[in-house]
């Protein structure tokens, strides 16, 4: 009778399993769920329900963020189906993909280099259309056609992305400093 | 006389009374102490009136150290024993600490630094406690009791050893904390609530020694906190302290005795306040040696010295913008904090990053405390029904571990809500190696050597294995405070080793005891009543939740579990006016193991019910 802690996020939230979520509905939820498992509302109660409204205050936080991330839903969903994307051994990827990866480093240096924030911010743009695109990959691979081996490189591709995003942000940083 | 009533099943127990709870803005320059009255935030003045107290801690040789104006006067002329702006030094070692330039003799201890003075080398966290403990009579006396509890405001760019260092500060000044809560999300609490505001908000908080920027998002009664950023040590002071070397500069001074140093510092801090309103301000001192300082300063010649300060600000507040992934247009207001924001320059400077006139219709001196008292308020169980909010707040800084050759691998980035609870696995880089050692590091540079330190331990005891071949686990926890745990398990024998991030800055519970024992308030206190009256509290709470539990929940029980219950709890309850605090945790541990179901499946109700949607109108401002 006792609900799982582990249980599926999407169930925890009361949400449909799929890339494409009704992201309103999922911060609505949350904060519903909030309201009743946050700390502030068991100062003073035992220690049992303290400590219980610690473990699933930060349980709702890591699964509200998990699902809100479009990055981070992809690598769940792939989980959920028994896909390890294997970021760390399988590097195998297209040969225009890896092209387009050295182009966009290179400029991220040159700029950085440079301190040419205009150039920077660019290619953020650039970065996040291309995200973008991904995530449209994703959803169809997903939802549309089930095909977890394909979502699985798209997620490779989006680590790619993203960790070169994360660059970006601190050259961006760095330079405002 | 019995302690507690205990209601018959199904009788709801009386209301209880209102607890007696306050919010404590602990500031560089001043501190004060606000509560909810009538529901509506007040702040508390003293006995002359002033709700200002200068955080300013004056040492005797012997007696009751000075806090106040009292010690503010003697400045100048005891610049040792007089501890002015201590809160820079919370919780950070001599060289850290920006401790250049100031009148005070420092003790190098490992962690946190210490003053000398004529009373005994004293922690940062000793002064604080002196500026708490006045805090807190004067709110005993205002309220007419015993204070329950207090939400204590940090700054949100504070570290966790900074953190740490303020809640001892508070269980030294025998303050129960409700919470740390980030000033500025206290800020925008008071803000917030008093004009029903909704959107995305920049609360912006220069005070005498730190600045912080935050946004938030306010919709609904949750107050969701999606970006901070800061400095840790920029403030109000550093603005006095520019003013002084000018004068310096100018009147051509010799090198400052301690004295003239503290007299100068005074002076200028009183024409930057002066300039706020006026064009010119008129400084004259009499030093020391009886040297005549007379100078006339305009605003225009002020804001140019200073204008690289007021410009350091804004980097942080671009970063906070970037972390949100906002543009200004999408910032509704931006809240001013700190006395230091009535500076022209810095509404100026504000107003044109953010392309809109800043707000500044509540007090910023007081914003702070009065959000703090509001929260207190509702933590202390006291809110009035409808008039509910959530809060929601974030780390400021990432958390992370050294790994193989000094760089850091972050465990939970910056600005995660909290609590929040991460873990990561780990490996072993010799072959048998049978002990790895963890750093826990605060910052947000690649190389360990530029975050903070906050804190080693060992995990002894690995079986002999080739490299690579363990798997060690390593967990981080953050607390609703804002407070790291850390804790590492070798995941094929189990074994363990966790740490409470808080020796690494020198405080460990021991010192907390001994400063306990040395402080005037506690010296007719022995270790054993103490021990027992902790024990009458913590009974006392428990046996007060599990009567409300019951009075609400009852029915999810079997009788025969709701009997072992009752049991056990009146039991605690007899035991609660006996002397012997080792049999009242026997039975506190009783009905927390009794209670264990109990509370799982209350705790399952809530989640249910925040699911099917029911408790939504509870939210709603």
């Amino acid at each position: 009778m006792t609900l799982d802690i582990n249980q599926n996020h999407f169930k925890l939230f009361g949400l449909t399993e799929g890339f494409r979520l009704p992201l309103d509905q999922l911060d609505q939820v949350y904060r519903r769920l909030q309201a009743e498992v946050h700390p502030d509302r068991f100062i003073h109660a035992g220690e049992n329900e303290r400590r219980m409204s610690m473990q699933w205050a930060m349980h709702v936080n890591e699964a509200y963020q998990t699902l809100k991330k479009p990055i981070k839903r992809t690598g769940y969903l792939l989980s959920l189906h028994g896909i390890d994307p294997k970021i760390e051994t399988n590097t195998s990827m297209p040969h225009d993909f890896l092209v387009e990866q050295m182009e966009w480093r290179e400029a991220l240096e040159e700029a950085a280099a440079l301190h040419d924030g205009a150039r920077l911010s660019a290619l953020e743009a650039l970065l996040r259309k291309g995200m973008d695109g991904l995530y449209r990959d994703a959803e169809a691979e997903i939802d549309a056609r089930h095909d977890y081996a394909a979502a699985a490189l798209t997620f490779r591709k989006l680590m790619f992305l993203e960790k070169l995003g994360e660059e970006i942000h601190y050259a961006i940083t760095e330079l405002d400093d | 006389m019995a302690l507690l009533q205990i209601s018959e099943p199904g009788e709801s127990p009386e209301p209880h009374q209102a607890r007696l709870a306050a919010g404590i803005d602990l500031g560089t320059t001043n501190s004060l102490v606000a509560t909810v009255r009538n529901s509506i935030a007040v702040a508390l003045p003293d006995a002359e009136g002033q709700v200002l107290l200068p955080s300013i801690v004056r040492y005797l040789a012997d007696g009751q150290p000075e806090v106040g104006c009292a010690a503010q006067a003697m400045q100048a002329k005891d610049p040792k024993n007089t501890i002015a702006s201590v809160k820079r030094f919370m919780g950070r070692g001599l060289k850290d600490a920006h401790a250049e330039n100031t009148s005070y003799a420092f003790i190098d201890a490992p962690g946190m630094l210490q003053l000398r003075t004529v009373a005994g080398p004293k922690s940062p966290v000793e002064v604080s406690a002196e500026i708490l403990k006045v805090l807190r009579r004067r709110a005993e006396e205002s309220l007419g009791g015993e204070l329950h509890g207090a939400v204590i405001t940090v700054p949100a760019y504070f570290d966790d050893a900074q953190r740490q260092a303020t809640k001892d500060a508070a269980r030294l000044a025998g303050i129960h904390v409700l919470r740390l809560l980030n000033e500025p999300t206290a800020a925008a609490i008071a803000y917030g609530l008093d004009n029903a505001a909704e959107g995305i908000y920049a609360v912006y908080d220069l005070g005498g020694g730190t600045f912080d920027l935050s946004i938030l998002r306010l919709s609904k009664g949750v107050f969701e906190v999606m970006a901070t950023s800061g400095d840790a040590s920029l403030g109000g002071d550093d603005f006095d302290h520019r003013l002084m070397c000018w004068i310096v500069d100018q009147a051509r001074l010799a090198p400052l005795s301690d004295e003239d140093m503290r007299l100068l510092l005074a002076r200028s801090r009183t024409a930057k306040e002066h300039l706020t309103a006026y064009d010119v301000a008129q400084i004259s001192a009499k030093l020391g040696s009886g040297e005549l300082v007379n100078l006339k300063l305009t605003r225009q010649v002020f804001q140019d010295m200073t204008q690289h300060l007021v410009t350091k600000t804004l980097s942080p507040t671009r970063k906070a913008l970037r972390d949100a992934g906002l543009s200004v247009e999408e910032v509704k207001g931006v809240v001013m904090v700190g006395g230091a924001t009535r500076m022209p320059h810095v509404q100026q400077a504000v107003g044109a990053l953010f392309k809109q006139s800043p707000l500044n219709n509540l007090d910023p001196d007081k914003v702070v405390a009065l959000g703090a008292a509001m929260q207190a308020n509702a933590l202390a169980g006291n809110r009035a029904e409808g008039d509910d909010w959530l809060l929601l707040d974030v780390i400021p800084l990432s958390l992370g571990l050294e790994t193989m050759g000094g760089l850091v691998e972050k465990i939970i980035p910056r600005n995660s809500t909290i609590p929040v609870a991460r873990a990561q696995e780990f490996t072993t880089f010799k072959d048998g190696q049978t002990a790895m050692s963890v750093q826990v590091v605060q910052g947000e540079r690649e190389l360990v050597s530029d975050c903070r330190a906050l804190a080693r331990f060992e995990l002894r005891g690995i079986p002999p294995m080739v490299a690579g071949a363990a798997r060690i686990l390593v967990s981080f926890q953050v607390d609703a405070d804002g407070l790291l745990a850390v804790s590492a398990r070798e995941m094929s024998t189990g074994i363990e080793a966790s740490v409470a991030v808080k020796p690494s800055y020198g405080l460990a519970d021991e010192d907390i005891t001994r400063m306990l024992r040395d402080s005037f308030d506690h010296a007719k206190d022995d270790v054993h009543t103490r021990a027992l009256r902790e024990q009458q509290v913590e009974g006392r709470r428990l046996l007060e939740a599990t009567e409300a539990a019951l009075a609400e929940d009852r029915g999810l029980l079997s009788p025969a579990e709701s009997a072992s219950i009752d049991t056990e709890i009146s039991a605690l309850a007899h035991a609660l006016d006996c002397t012997d605090h080792r049999r009242i945790k026997s039975h506190v541990e009783r009905v927390n193991k009794v209670t264990e179901d109990f509370a799982a499946r209350r705790m399952d109700r809530s989640v249910k019910r925040a699911l099917a949607g029911k408790n939504i109108e509870n939210l709603s401002l």
